[in-house]
């Protein structure tokens, strides 16, 4: 904002003229005005100055569902990136599932974007997510635009390389995602990039996720990542860690009862912020002031309890 | 009592204008009849000037090169009247259909609603010119004297009440005996041209020869010789002539099309007339208060011998519109000449109305079913629909924009497949993906208050959910004493080894009258693996026999 004041000024050749420098009754010595213009009279919204432009507005939260995680980090930043990960039963579709419960009860609509089609509808309705209000983009191998390209049993890379499966699903990930970060009026867009292996998912060029990030700012938007690592970098505001709590399905402590007595129940997820970046409202949470380090005392627990506990 | 009367001039060739307006600046003369028999029916003033005139064969025609050749287009004028039939009713209710190329309007108790009688008429003028017509305007105090008025004077024309004699006199007496376009074919019209060409004659010997003249003719002794006919031609001439206007009931039917004398072989230049089809659509819709929800798009394809198999966009005809995969070969060259159909229908969720929106939708669509010929006619069909009026609460939270949406939707849905994007539908049966896809759209249910009490009051602990695979893996298991004890799955490699915790069997299974009958048993399962330890969900599948990994809960 400042720069772009300074550079209209300056192309106009017109003095630079700021509130607490004008001395009374002094005027511009170039131009003749009857009254000098001050630029709290050109922008009336206000002037940040330069010196306070790297203190960022802390965005709103939107609730992740589960209470101990809004505890932690007050919930999920709306305009930021926010990036989980853990291994596979580490909790992270539970997380998922609470996050579009609570977007879609209070009437938002929100998306799916599954790279690897294996979202569950009827664990989404067990977890209270308003299925009418979740747009679900099941990405795929056999698109159109495969079918069209080549009657090849592989498509083929630019260099002429057979091509993953799985690279073709995280292109259509991507593309799907411009699309709905251009619409707009989304409350939360979810990309399941979990079931998809790791180095094909490491393969997104970062400026990817820095262009995602710049299409989710300032829009009332929650944009989470679920994957096994994190590959957005420093793009994403919130990076969550997830691991399941010293597992009581190990082959050393044998259960006595048989199979068919035994239930599962529920697991106990630990989350860890790895990474908080969200201005003044770090503050308010408890956490250190602008901790571009990784914070590592930061962690909490949930249950995730099985539809038919 | 006041009236109006909308009268194109020159129709078949306003109608060709109308669908190609990139001619108007050109000199165009509209062809009738049969080959080799055509003659010139109509021309424009550019044609007239180039010393092109009505009743000229092609071959005359044709020494002129600069001379553009346009058929007269049945498709072309139909639309054209209805476009002249939407545009009067979008000022009056009261519309009566006098001729394909009049229309006239009461416009009793509109003055208060629509402004001055002269900006009336200009309001007219500019509509008709939206609807790509070139009208005259007449507004009178009778239907008769407005329809003279137009047929006589250009452009717009607004006659105060008791100068009707004034006005109409300097009008030539052909203005009484207006034509049909183009109706020489029909006995009765022929048997009414005679006469009037008689009148004409007996007048001309008369020595009258302007409609001031005939208003001057005493009645009496024009009865005498004319009978009534002549006093009634007395009255049109006098402005006198008072009749009700026959309001026209027509079903609204919303058509364009169009008839291309060179097939069109790819989607770029079709989504050029497209787009014109669609904005006079969307005029005509407009000028109604009316908005679509259902598009129909239907191509006359012509299979000639030779067709060019390269090129991309040629693929089969799909006769329905339901095949989802064209074909993209076909034999280089057909046995004979055969022509077909190619149908596509968008349906929108809402009522909406925007060329651009529905122009890039016809576009996704058609490059996702291609026709595979090429198009030699255009047909376009409009359902029309009631605008949706919505208003959205202050408080309640933002939701994208239907029609981008729409658009949205129907991009991702040419990336990832039409079946694979939408909402979800559960549906009431306990058989394993049990749902199906439906289209999603933000009319839903608003929303649910249950849940968001459930929230206020306290929150409910996470689901644990089920990640499936799809397909499910199909597994090698190792069971010990009837239970599995090891499990080797060779399509995901990560996924084997020793079970270390199991529950179940939980056996369940439906649809055993019906030809899909299902049973299973199901186990949970825990199998270490790199890091940690994964929890599956096994089933042993007891119909078919085989053990699936169905997909892993996280």
């Amino acid at each position: 904002m400042s720069s772009a004041v300074v550079s209209t000024s300056a192309a106009q050749g017109r003095p630079f003229l700021f509130d607490a420098e004008l001395p009374a009754g002094v005027c511009s010595p170039t131009a003749a005005p009857k009254k000098p213009q001050l630029l709290s009279e050109i922008y009336p919204g206000g002037i940040t100055p330069a010196s306070q432009l790297k203190i960022r507005p802390a965005p709103q939260m939107a609730s992740s569902g589960i209470a101990s995680l809004d505890a932690l980090t007050g919930g999920l930043p709306l305009g930021c990136l926010t990036e989980i990960f853990g291994p596979a039963s580490s909790g992270r579709t539970s997380i998922l599932l609470a996050a579009l419960s609570a977007a879609t009860r209070i009437g938002q609509f929100s998306v799916l974007v599954d790279a690897g089609n294996s979202f569950d509808p009827q664990s989404a309705a067990s977890a209270a997510v308003d299925l009418d209000k979740l747009l679900w983009v099941r990405c795929g191998e056999d698109s159109p635009q495969k079918r069209k390209k080549t009657s090849d049993s592989r498509p083929q890379g630019r260099n002429g390389k057979t091509r993953h499966p799985a690279e073709e699903r995280i292109e259509q990930l991507l593309r799907a995602t411009d699309f709905l970060l251009e619409s707009g009026g989304f409350g939360l867009i979810a990309l399941d990039l979990a079931d998809l292996p790791l180095q094909s998912v490491r393969r997104i060029p970062l400026t990817t996720w820095f262009r995602f990030r710049r299409a989710v700012e300032h829009k009332p938007t929650v944009l989470l990542v679920l994957e096994q690592q994190p590959i957005a970098g420093s793009c994403s505001s919130l990076l969550l860690k997830l691991s399941r709590q010293a597992s009581p399905f190990s082959d050393a402590t044998p259960s006595a009862k048989p199979a068919h007595a035994q239930l599962l129940t529920e697991l106990e997820i630990d989350i860890e912020v790895v990474r908080l970046r969200l201005g003044s409202q770090n503050s308010d949470c408890g956490l250190p002031e602008a901790p571009r380090k990784p914070v590592s005392s930061a962690s909490t627990t949930f249950t995730s309890a099985t539809a038919w506990r | 009592m006041t009236f109006a009367c909308i009268h194109v001039p020159n129709f078949p060739l306003a109608a060709v204008l109308r669908a190609e307006a990139e001619l108007r600046s050109q000199p165009v003369a509209v062809l009738e009849g049969k080959p080799p028999l055509e003659k010139v029916l109509a021309v424009n003033e550019r044609a007239n000037a180039i010393g092109i005139e009505p009743g000229m064969t092609k071959t005359q025609a044709e020494l002129c090169r600069e001379l553009v050749l346009r058929p007269r287009s049945p498709m072309q004028e139909s639309t054209a009247h209805a476009a002249l039939l939407d545009g009067a009713q979008s000022f009056s209710p009261c519309v009566e259909d006098s001729a394909c190329d009049t229309v006239l309007l009461d416009l009793a108790g509109m003055e208060s609603l629509l402004g001055t009688l002269p900006g009336l008429a200009r309001a007219l003028h500019q509509r008709a010119a939206s609807l790509g017509l070139e009208a005259n305007i007449a507004i009178a105090s009778n239907p008769d004297t407005a329809m003279l008025a137009a047929r006589g004077f250009p452009g717009v024309t607004v006659i105060p009440f008791g100068k009707e004699v004034e006005w109409l006199g300097p009008l030539p007496l052909k203005v009484l005996f207006a034509e049909q376009p183009g109706s020489n074919g029909d006995q009765p019209q022929r048997k009414q041209r005679d006469q009037a060409e008689r009148l004409l004659e007996t007048f001309e010997r008369w020595g009258v020869r302007n409609l001031r003249a005939l208003a001057g003719l005493p009645e009496i002794a024009l009865s005498e010789r004319l009978g009534q006919n002549g006093v009634h031609l007395r009255q049109l001439a006098r402005g006198a002539a008072s009749r009700t206007l026959v309001p026209v009931e027509e079903p609204i039917v919303f058509e364009e099309g169009l008839e291309l004398e060179n097939p069109i072989l790819l989607l770029e230049p079709l989504a050029f007339l497209l787009n014109q089809l669609l904005e006079k659509i969307c005029a005509r819709l407009a000028s109604r208060a009316l908005a679509t929800q259902e598009l129909q798009l239907t191509l006359d394809l012509d299979n000639q011998p030779g067709i060019d198999e390269e090129n991309e966009n040629f693929g089969i005809p799909s006769e329905s519109d339901d095949s989802e995969v064209p074909q993209l070969k076909q034999p280089r060259y057909f046995v004979a000449h055969r022509k077909s159909t190619f149908t596509r229908t968008l349906r929108l969720p809402l009522p909406m109305l925007d060329a651009r929106l529905f122009l890039k939708l016809l576009q996704l669509d058609l490059n996702a079913h291609p026709p595979g010929a090429p198009i030699v006619k255009i047909h376009l069909h409009a359902e029309p629909v009631r605008p949706r009026s919505m208003q959205s609460g202050l408080f309640l939270p933002p939701s994208p924009e239907p029609e981008k949406l729409e658009l949205i939707l129907a991009r991702i849905g040419s990336l990832v497949g039409e079946t694979q994007v939408g909402a979800v539908e559960l549906l009431d049966t306990h058989r394993p993906e049990g749902f199906r896809m439906q289209r999603f759209t933000t009319q839903s249910a608003g929303t649910n208050q249950k849940s968001a009490d459930q929230d206020s009051s306290g929150r409910e602990p996470a689901v644990m959910a089920l990640r499936r695979f799809r397909p499910a893996l199909r597994a090698a298991v190792t069971l010990e004493s009837g239970l599995p004890a090891q499990v080797v799955c060779a399509s995901k490699k990560e996924v084997q080894g020793k079970v270390l915790w199991k529950a179940g069997p939980w056996r369940s299974s439906g649809d055993w009258w019906e030809r899909e009958a299902w049973a299973r048993d199901e186990w949970d399962i825990a199998l270490q693996q790199a890091e940690c330890v994964a929890l599956y969900r096994l089933v042993h599948d007891l119909l078919g026999g085989g053990w699936f990994l169905e997909g892993t809960y996280d």
